[in-house]
């Protein structure tokens, strides 16, 4: 009884106090049922603050990401601008069943995800088994031919995966996309931590959070694992397009954490089909590659061949079993957009399970009945192409104008399978400071899965925010921030 | 120095056995370039500030021509500023990003070598090299004028001297750090035999005077330009002759920008790259040249020098130190044709 009263004062107290309860499901103050003890002590503690001080500690954060250099480069037509990821200071929380179940889910999907991946590069079952169209895995433009009957080390085409969450109105979780390419954002889950312990110890001391720590550890673990047989001390290396790369300081921070060289193509050398890079000793052998590079800009003899930032030679070299490369090549098939709508009969093919984690309804305007819906409900759906990212291209039926909807209406039928469909989830809200108080904005969730031997997530996630009233779209490219997202122990 | 202690510290101690030999060629270019940047950027900042003060012609006015000569910027300057004033050497030299050998020029150098070699460097020297650049960057000659010559010197000085103690401090003592005093000692050695050779001839054109006593003040603002007025104050307090100061500048074992000290640090730092990094090969032809620099500045005294040819003594030294680099270069980042797998690796 009493943790209820002082529940509700906390509510009406300090930064909350004009906090408009949304319709939403709100991570932090409105889930539909009594609080959980642990999120109960975070509002209680946050109810303390006022908003000139969480002003105050947010302007810092600014100043020292800026000098920490912990940015990424946006790029006009004349200069290149260093930009920071905003920072909110009001942390999301994640309860310890919450984490245990996404955990459960995302090592379920990234299990599939590698079957699936085994199986169209090899016997192709599935296909035969006609359970997703053979055009739409083998015509994907992301389908790597020179993957073709290759025996990656352990069965492991996604070592490294992000998995987009939202929860709906009920709080339900749901796969928005996978991210089995080359996902960023890790840097972002740390780097936020550290940058919470220094500005909020007020509120982080002596909470039961889970570390996110060991990240680059386990990652140096999951990369050597996979090295190729026989290697005794593998050497393991990330390759960065370099230091114009908008996401060079994600590079930088992995490259620290796993006590790697960060090396660009120019820094390695294949010759009788094994990668050395370049010392001030002479050549090295190298044995894992974590690359931070498109398929296309790999390898200049295998694809693009005006590509400067890949090595040649590098993807014969890896065929042959003498190199590991991580992710591995031709992964865009498993997230690509369309693909994503049988995701649910993919667990279940490969695993005889039920998927753990739930799925957006999703309409493949490749298929006849699919665009049909599509265009019938134009101004109710989220209208995505497959192959983009970042959150490009995208229409949110109500929120387009009527000559919007009109102009898409031409582009889906100009190439409808280009595009799919999913109705607006009305994402889950958590309380965020701007400019008129704390007020709520839309959240996603990002957790990273490593897999070597075994698939770890990594506790938490990048919880990304719409920071402009009433928006959905969370991507950084289009006015997004990030918050450090809390794992409790218990 | 504490440079040289931790330079010879033995591989075992430092933990670095199990992964000898793993720096990156590109890591070792760029600790070069950031050390060589930044040296030159703390002197530029230090012959500006000390020529605006101290540096006058018989009519009395600043003579900024010599900023000019110490650089080898004579034909590219007067191309672009044929009547040149005040503020066209202090853009110049200062706010120019076109030129290479300005401030913003250097520093933007600095800053993309910093990047390049981030994965290397502390958080601390990153975040300081990223502070710095960024300000220099967005200089103008607004700010100049604003701030006062002098005073932005001084900051510009002690925002390179922070990043010297903040390297100091924090940067792990293995390869990378080796390479980077590699061209901090060689730049030093390099900007000592500029600066000698343009002074000496604008004050002292003819060899009679050599051992006589002269115009103090304009040889006290040789000394100040490389830092060296109060030590040599301390050594020589009685007679400032020109053979006094360049014996100091060049022979000097105890100024830390003296030629010699310099050369002997250089000399250090391959001892401990051959001996602890396996590297003898690579530093067998750089290691030669050295000794015979060496001992030619050994063998002389500055009389001799100065009789036999300041001048040419200098251009010498000059051409050693660029060979010296170029050595380094074909040893440690040679053409990708020259490159062998060991046969060590051969079967894998």
């Amino acid at each position: 009884m009493k943790s209820n009263v002082l529940h509700s004062q906390a509510q009406e107290a300090g930064i909350f106090s004009a906090y408009h309860r949304p319709e939403f499901f709100c991570e932090l103050m409105n889930r539909g049922e009594d609080l959980p003890e642990a999120l109960r002590q975070v509002q209680e503690r946050l109810a303390h603050f006022d908003i000139k001080e969480l002003r105050h500690r947010t302007a810092n954060a600014e100043t020292q990401l800026y000098r920490l250099g912990i940015t990424f480069t946006v790029y006009s037509d004349r200069e290149a601008i260093d930009r920071v990821l905003p920072f909110d200071v009001i942390p999301r929380v994640l309860t310890a069943e919450e984490w245990a179940f996404i955990e459960r889910g995302v090592q379920q999907r990234v299990k599939a995800i590698n079957m699936f991946l085994w199986d169209i590069y090899h016997d192709r079952k599935i296909l035969q088994d006609g359970l997703i169209p053979a055009d739409l895995v083998l015509k994907n433009a992301n389908y790597c031919q020179a993957m073709v009957g290759v025996d990656v080390p352990g069965g492991v085409y996604v070592h490294i995966n992000g998995t987009d969450l939202i929860r709906d109105r009920s709080g339900r979780f749901l796969v928005l996309e996978d991210n089995a390419r080359t996902p960023s954002g890790v840097s972002y889950v740390i780097e936020n931590r550290h940058m919470m312990l220094r500005l909020m110890p007020d509120l982080a001391s002596g909470m039961p959070l889970r570390s996110v720590e060991d990240y680059g550890l386990r990652l140096h673990r999951a990369l050597c694992d996979v090295a190729p047989k026989g290697v005794e001390n593998p050497q393991v290396v990330l390759l960065s397009p370099g230091i114009y790369n908008s996401a060079y300081f994600e590079h930088v921070f992995l490259a620290r954490e796993m006590g790697v060289p960060l090396v660009e193509g120019r820094d390695l050398l294949v010759e009788n089909h094994h990668v050395y890079m370049r010392t001030v000793a002479g050549l090295r052998p190298v044995h894992s590659i974590y690359r931070r590079i498109d398929d296309a800009f790999l390898d200049p003899l295998a694809f693009n061949p005006e590509s400067l930032l890949g090595v040649p030679g590098l993807v014969e070299a890896y065929r042959r079993g003498n190199v590991t490369i991580a992710n591995a090549l031709g992964t865009g098939v498993a997230d690509d957009k369309a693909v994503y709508a049988y995701m649910p009969r993919i667990i279940r093919y490969y695993l005889d399970e039920e998927p753990i984690l739930g799925s957006v309804e999703t309409h493949i305007c490749a298929e006849p009945e699919g665009l049909a819906f599509t265009l019938a409900n134009l101004e109710k759906l989220v209208v995505k192409p497959v192959g983009e990212s970042g959150g490009y291209g995208l229409l949110i039926g109500p929120h387009a104008t009527e000559s919007e909807l009109e102009d898409f209406r031409q582009r889906l039928l100009d190439n409808p399978s280009n595009y799919i469909s999913q109705p607006v989830i009305d994402l889950s809200v958590a309380p965020t400071l701007c400019d008129a108080g704390v007020e709520a904005r839309h959240v996603d969730l990002r957790p990273f899965a490593l897999t070597g031997k075994s698939t770890w997530v990594l506790p938490g996630g990048l919880s990304r925010v719409a920071l402009r009233k009433g928006s959905l779209v969370v991507n950084s490219s289009q006015g997004g921030g990030s918050k450090d997202t809390w794992v409790m122990s218990v | 120095m504490g440079d040289v202690r931790m330079t010879q510290l033995s591989p075992t101690s430092t933990g670095m056995l199990s992964n000898l030999n793993t720096l990156l060629s590109r890591y070792a270019e760029s600790m070069m370039w950031l050390a060589r940047y930044m040296e030159r950027i703390e002197n530029l900042a230090r012959l500006i500030e000390v020529t605006e003060a101290f540096v006058r012609g018989p009519d009395g006015r600043t003579v900024w021509e010599t900023i000019v000569q110490i650089n080898s910027d004579e034909g590219r300057f007067q191309a672009l500023h044929p009547a040149a004033t005040e503020q066209d050497y202090i853009q110049f030299y200062i706010t120019d990003l076109a030129n290479p050998s300005s401030i913003k020029g250097m520093a933007n150098a600095v800053r993309e070598n910093a990047r390049s070699a981030r994965p290397l460097i502390s958080t601390e020297m990153w975040m300081h090299l990223n502070v710095f650049t960024r300000w220099v960057l967005d200089l103008d000659p607004s700010d100049i004028r604003r701030t006062g010559l002098s005073a932005l010197c001084n900051r510009i000085k002690q925002d390179c001297q922070t990043h010297t103690g903040v390297t100091e401090g924090t940067l792990y003592r293995d390869q990378a750090w080796l390479f980077y005093l590699l061209d901090r000692h060689l730049e030093r050695s390099d900007q000592i035999t500029r600066l000698i050779d343009t002074r000496y001839h604008t004050l002292l054109p003819c060899e009679e005077e050599v051992g006589s006593e002269i115009d103090t003040t304009q040889w006290a603002s040789v000394l100040r330009s490389a830092a060296a007025y109060h030590a040599f104050r301390r050594l020589q307090p009685v007679t400032t002759t020109p053979a006094n100061v360049v014996g100091f500048l060049l022979k000097n074992e105890g100024f830390p920008r003296s030629l010699a000290l310099n050369l002997r640090q250089t000399d250090a730092v391959l001892a401990a790259l051959s001996a602890h990094y396996n590297l003898r090969r690579q530093n067998y032809a750089i290691q030669e040249r050295l000794s015979e620099l060496r001992a030619t500045l050994e063998d002389q005294t500055a009389e001799d020098i100065i009789i036999r040819g300041l001048h040419e003594y200098m251009y010498w030294i000059q051409e050693q130190i660029e060979a010296i680099q170029n050595e380094a270069a074909a040893a440690y980042w040679p053409p990708i044709e020259k490159l062998h797998v060991p046969e060590c690796y051969m079967e894998q």
